[in-house]
């Protein structure tokens, strides 16, 4: 195990690179791209005995890599955005051929306006393709998980693509001390000899992939797509416990900070929980009890975890950096079907924050405490840090610059 | 020069029945695609009309249908997926596609595998329109005919592209300076075995285009598609020639070119312009001008 001071690009690149991942095809997209360069680097200097796939487009990169899969190789893309919209029919695809494809994506939010920070439209949008999505909030997390991912889709109960979404530039391009696995560790950790457990394209033994499934048996099959999704969580667990022998690091796929009896409950995803913790810590230091959940797995969704870890909570804010247009945050709903028919149900209430890239400080943390700390009373959504939020909302920006 | 009858494998790499339409010849080119091949072969086949008709497991070799404009992006990773893994060594990797999937939607993607260099045979069978979905016009509909997006009617018959303009598949992708392309007709099941042969000889990309005309959607009576897949090219609307490191061959030359009409008089899809002098005026003018401009010269 090595120590080195490196960005999420590369905390990326370094585990596609430990995975001995056999072909990479990728388009290059604002905040993803350094990921590809290093791995193209990685290639050209004969470290890493992969294909890379300089493709024409984002939808004809994770073509390429289901094309690999559909094969037995170890596949890696990377993407956000743009990118992934672009994506959108062959996401769809990769997970309905049960290909474990890994892709890294840097969040970056959705355009027009154009706009290249981070926020977590791109992967959030989807949410329902059938792909695990994994959260991480550190740069060693994105390291830690890219590797968790590999082993986790390619299980022979799983057999789905997985996505390792870190904040574009907040983690892409910040660098912070990452603690690095042997390469041995990681050959003991992902076999390469584990990628697929299926058939595979093979004139030795010719089967016919893609085919049409009448509407008799779609259910049926769809039902098993969704099973091996929403009941990969102990598959994760597992993997995420092989790494904590291996590294040290301990992960759940929801963490929990706080006191056990904690009122307020604050829950999200990605780098903003981190920020959230420490405004906790603040407000714990000057006698007000906050506890926060970070959801690493988003997909397959820990509901039973989160219902353990709210099980005190008097309300629970949801932090969406995202916006189902016309409804609510996109975390939001699954958080309230959770705990709908929970045996304590506390409020949820949903604050839409730091959309676009909009930095999002403790004050941004202590502004949706201050909004959402005496539960519901008529409103479910805030938007903490947009101007022209509803009349009474004393907390928005704009009455603050007004003010 | 060419292949003998006696030279063609015997072993049939389709079972017997599929899908397709009463009289359909694509089916009959893909059969003869693979014989070329042979059983090491794994089929890639973009949506369109074969997709659909190879469902329920009619090949006997490797199958993956993917998507409508993917094919290429497919094979590629295959191909790097295998070189990768050394298991790329004697296996063929074809993909087989429409011209809607061609010429329109799969354009980039087929462009971007050629540019990589990867190993592969592409195969287009083009019959001139989106004929899985009932028959519209694709880039590829050739001036004056009608389709379902293109009716005939009061103020426009047919499609009214400027006849000059064109999607000329094998000469977008010969300018990518691909080693081998060649366009062949399904009523020269001799000639397409062969220019399959030389593609597949071909270390990196290589592409065949195949003229399949549709007796569905052109409305030809099944017994008259091969007559009329001949007629294309015996009045060169269909011109057969390759193209190998740059040097264009004429595979089949045409003396005594017949007119236009007797390849348009058997197709429902033209029957407005056998009654209209001047739209037949100008779809024979436009198949004479490219003819003399393209042709010329060629050995």
């Amino acid at each position: 195990m090595s120590t080195t001071f490196i960005n999420g690009n590369m905390a990326c690149a370094l585990a596609v690179k430990q995975a001995r991942v056999q072909v990479v095809a990728a388009y290059p997209i604002t905040p993803q791209t350094h990921t590809v360069e290093y791995l193209a680097q990685f290639v050209n200097d004969g470290e890493l005995d992969a294909r890379l796939v300089k493709v024409e487009s984002e939808h004809s990169a994770l073509s390429a890599c289901a094309g690999a899969a559909a094969v037995g190789a170890r596949t890696f893309t990377a993407s956000c955005s743009q990118g992934l919209a672009l994506m959108a029919e062959v996401i769809y695809f990769t997970s309905g051929m049960r290909f474990p494809v890994v892709m890294g994506v840097a969040n970056r939010t959705l355009s027009v306006p154009v706009n290249i920070w981070a926020d977590h439209q791109d992967t959030l949008v989807n949410r329902d393709a059938g792909w695990l999505q994994l959260y991480a909030s550190t740069v060693q997390e994105v390291y830690d998980l890219v590797l968790c991912a590999f082993r986790v889709a390619e299980h022979e109960d799983v057999n789905l693509p997985c996505i390792v979404a870190y904040d574009g530039f907040i983690l892409s391009h910040a660098s912070e001390p990452v603690s690095l696995l042997s390469q041995a560790a990681v050959d003991a950790f992902l076999p390469l000899a584990g990628v697929t457990s299926r058939p595979t394209l093979d004139p030795a033994n010719p089967i016919q992939m893609g085919e049409v499934l009448f509407p008799e048996w779609y259910p049926d099959n769809e039902l098993k797509k969704h099973r091996a999704l929403a009941d990969c969580g102990p598959v994760l667990a597992r993997a995420f416990a092989d790494l904590e022998e291996t590294s040290g690091r301990a992960y759940g796929l929801i963490d929990r900070w706080g006191d056990d009896d904690a009122e307020v409950v604050l829950l999200g995803l990605g780098s903003m929980m981190e920020t959230a913790r420490w405004t906790a810590e603040h407000l714990g230091e000057h006698g007000e009890s906050v506890a926060v959940i970070n959801v690493r797995s988003f997909r397959p969704f820990p509901e039973q975890a989160i219902v353990q870890a709210t099980r005190n909570a008097r309300v629970v804010l949801v932090l969406d950096r995202d916006i189902g247009y016309g409804t609510a945050g996109m975390v939001y709903p699954d958080v309230t079907r959770a705990l709908y028919h929970a045996d304590h149900r506390p409020d949820v209430l949903n604050f839409i924050i730091g959309t676009g890239g909009k930095d999002i400080t403790p004050e941004t943390i202590e502004r949706c405490i201050a909004l959402g700390r005496d539960g519901f009373s008529g409103q479910t959504v805030f938007w903490p840090d947009a101007r022209g939020a509803e009349e009474g909302l004393a907390w928005t920006a704009a009455s603050e610059e007004a003010g | 020069m060419g292949i003998k009858l006696g030279d063609v494998p015997k072993k049939e790499l389709l079972h017997n029945g599929n899908l397709a339409c009463a009289g359909c010849p694509e089916t009959l080119g893909f059969r003869h695609v693979l014989k070329a091949l042979g059983p090491n072969t794994i089929v890639v086949n973009q949506t369109g009309c074969l997709a659909v008709v190879m469902q329920m497991g009619v090949p006997k070799v490797p199958h993956f249908h993917v998507l409508f404009e993917n094919a290429a992006a497919v094979v590629s990773g295959i191909d790097d997926a295998l070189k990768v893994m050394d298991k790329r060594e004697g296996v063929n990797l074809l993909v087989v596609a429409g011209d809607g999937g061609t010429a329109d939607i799969g354009l980039a993607a087929l462009s971007g595998a050629i540019e990589r260099n990867q190993d592969f045979i592409y195969v287009c069978f083009d019959n001139e329109s989106y004929m899985n979905t009932g028959g519209q016009r694709s880039g590829t509909t050739p001036f004056g005919a009608r389709t379902s997006t293109t009716p005939v009617g009061k103020e426009v018959r047919g499609e009214n592209r400027v006849p000059a303009l064109r999607k000329d598949l094998v000469e977008i992708i010969a300018a990518h300076n691909i080693p081998y392309a060649a366009s062949t007709s399904i009523a020269y099941p001799m000639d397409l075995i062969e220019r399959v042969q030389k593609a597949a000889a071909v270390r990196g990309p290589s592409y065949v285009h195949c003229h399949s005309p549709c007796p569905t959607g052109w409305g030809i009576d099944t017994k008259d598609v091969v007559t009329v897949a001949r007629l294309a090219v015996r009045t060169g609307c269909v011109l057969m020639y390759e193209v190998e490191n740059g040097q264009r061959r004429l595979t089949k030359r045409i003396s005594n070119r017949k007119p236009v009409a007797e390849y348009l008089a058997h197709q429902a899809r033209f029957r407005h312009a056998m009654a209209d002098e001047a739209l037949l005026a100008d779809i024979q003018r436009g198949v004479d001008e490219r003819y003399t401009a393209v042709a010329a010269g060629w050995a």
